[in-house]
């Protein structure tokens, strides 16, 4: 049998107040995900090493990372697709905690200012009518609804926020996730908090902050498209203010 | 740090060049035909009420337009933040302003009705 590979890791090890990488070897395998690697090292060689994680099928949005230096969820990346093809060995990894967000220990960041930011948004359905009322009718083709379909397979995941140079320079600014969560709201014809939520994304840290570099976009996980959300945005706030929007 | 309101201005302030640039260039190119004297220029722009205007309205849409550049920029990169940053607008505005609206009166200003 061939000697085993091995995927030389470095893990960001620390807590708010700093820290450094360390230098783990981990097995290669097959298939291997990346949060594979990160239990591995917890379970088998540090088990006081913190990170996140819940579904390890992309759907819970707990477990992004700094993978190689770019946001990634982990337990949808592949090992082969990002550690490079350092020949005679099983390639190289460095994991980091989530950009642009506090870090509590090692690879866990705090969430708490990413999905403040989403309640900043109003990025919260307020109903326009009360349970008692009939279902609302909504045409499946209508563009509204189209553009709100575009946006609402968010996981939270957080990977675009960290993607995000805006948000690295600009704490107020509202964030990739929230402005499309607000877009898809915006869209929702049965959401009666419009004029809060136009309100919401025109203020300092909003939707006009964006440059529409597009970063959010190539690195969110379900292929969201944030930037789009935002420019929409821009629109029915420039309306909102001209007065245009109906 | 742009609101909706700046963010309509400096849109706006982008429109309104467009036009202002490609005239400045098409008079420009238009105007070195043949040599280029101060006098010349002077004798165009001096008392008139259209150059006078042309490069009014130039100069305030760049210095609105370059003020929410920089207040951007500054935002973001220097992390400037409430009173510094609206000092800083302003500053730059009227700063741009003043230079440009001197620029203007000086052509434009008295000279062969
Ligand atoms: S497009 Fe806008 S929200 Fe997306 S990464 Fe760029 S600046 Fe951030
Ligand atoms: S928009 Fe994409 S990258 Fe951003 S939080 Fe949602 S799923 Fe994650
Ligand atoms: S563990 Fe749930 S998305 Fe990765």
């Amino acid at each position: 049998m061939l000697e085993q590979s091995i995927l030389a890791t470095s893990v960001w090890r620390g807590d708010a107040e700093g820290g450094e990488f360390q230098r783990f070897e981990v097995p290669r395998r097959d298939s291997q995900t990346v949060l594979d690697v990160v239990t591995h090292i917890q379970q088998e060689l540090d088990p006081s090493l913190a990170y996140r994680f819940a579904c390890r099928v992309g759907m819970c949005g707990s477990c992004a990372m700094m993978v190689n230096g770019v946001p990634r969820w982990t337990c949808r990346t592949h090992v082969s697709k990002v550690s490079g093809n350092v020949s005679g060995g099983g390639g190289e990894l460095q994991i980091a905690p989530l950009r642009n967000l506090p870090v509590i220990r090692d690879l866990v960041v705090d969430m708490a200012p990413f999905f403040d930011k989403w309640t900043a948004a109003e990025g919260v359905f307020r109903p326009s009518e009360t349970r008692a009322a009939p279902m609302a009718k909504v045409q499946p083709g209508s563009p509204a609804r189209a553009a709100a379909n575009a946006g609402i397979e968010c996981i939270n995941c957080a990977v675009c926020y960290a993607a995000c140079d805006v948000v690295a320079g600009n704490t107020d600014y509202l964030g990739p996730a929230a402005l499309n969560r607000a877009w898809t709201l915006v869209n929702d014809a049965r959401d009666g908090g419009q004029a809060e939520r136009i309100d919401a994304v025109s203020s300092e840290g909003g939707c006009h902050n964006c440059h529409s570099m597009g970063s959010c976009a190539q690195f969110c996980p379900n292929a969201l498209n944030p930037t789009a959300a935002i420019a929409g945005l821009k629109r029915e706030t420039v309306k909102a203010k001209l007065g245009w929007r109906r | 740090m742009l609101d909706v309101r700046l963010y309509l201005l400096q849109r706006l302030t982008a429109l309104m060049m467009i036009p202002l640039v490609l005239g400045h260039l098409v008079v420009m190119v238009y105007a070195v035909q043949g040599g280029l004297t101060a006098a010349e220029i002077l004798s165009r722009t001096q008392g008139s009420l259209v150059w006078g205007g042309f490069y009014g309205a130039f100069v305030l849409a760049a210095s609105i337009h370059g003020a929410i550049g920089l207040r951007a920029i500054s935002a973001e990169v220097l992390g400037l933040r409430g009173v510094g940053l609206t000092a800083l607008s302003w500053g730059v505005f009227l700063t741009l302003l003043l230079l440009g609206v001197r620029a203007v009166y000086a052509v434009t200003a008295g000279g062969p009705a």
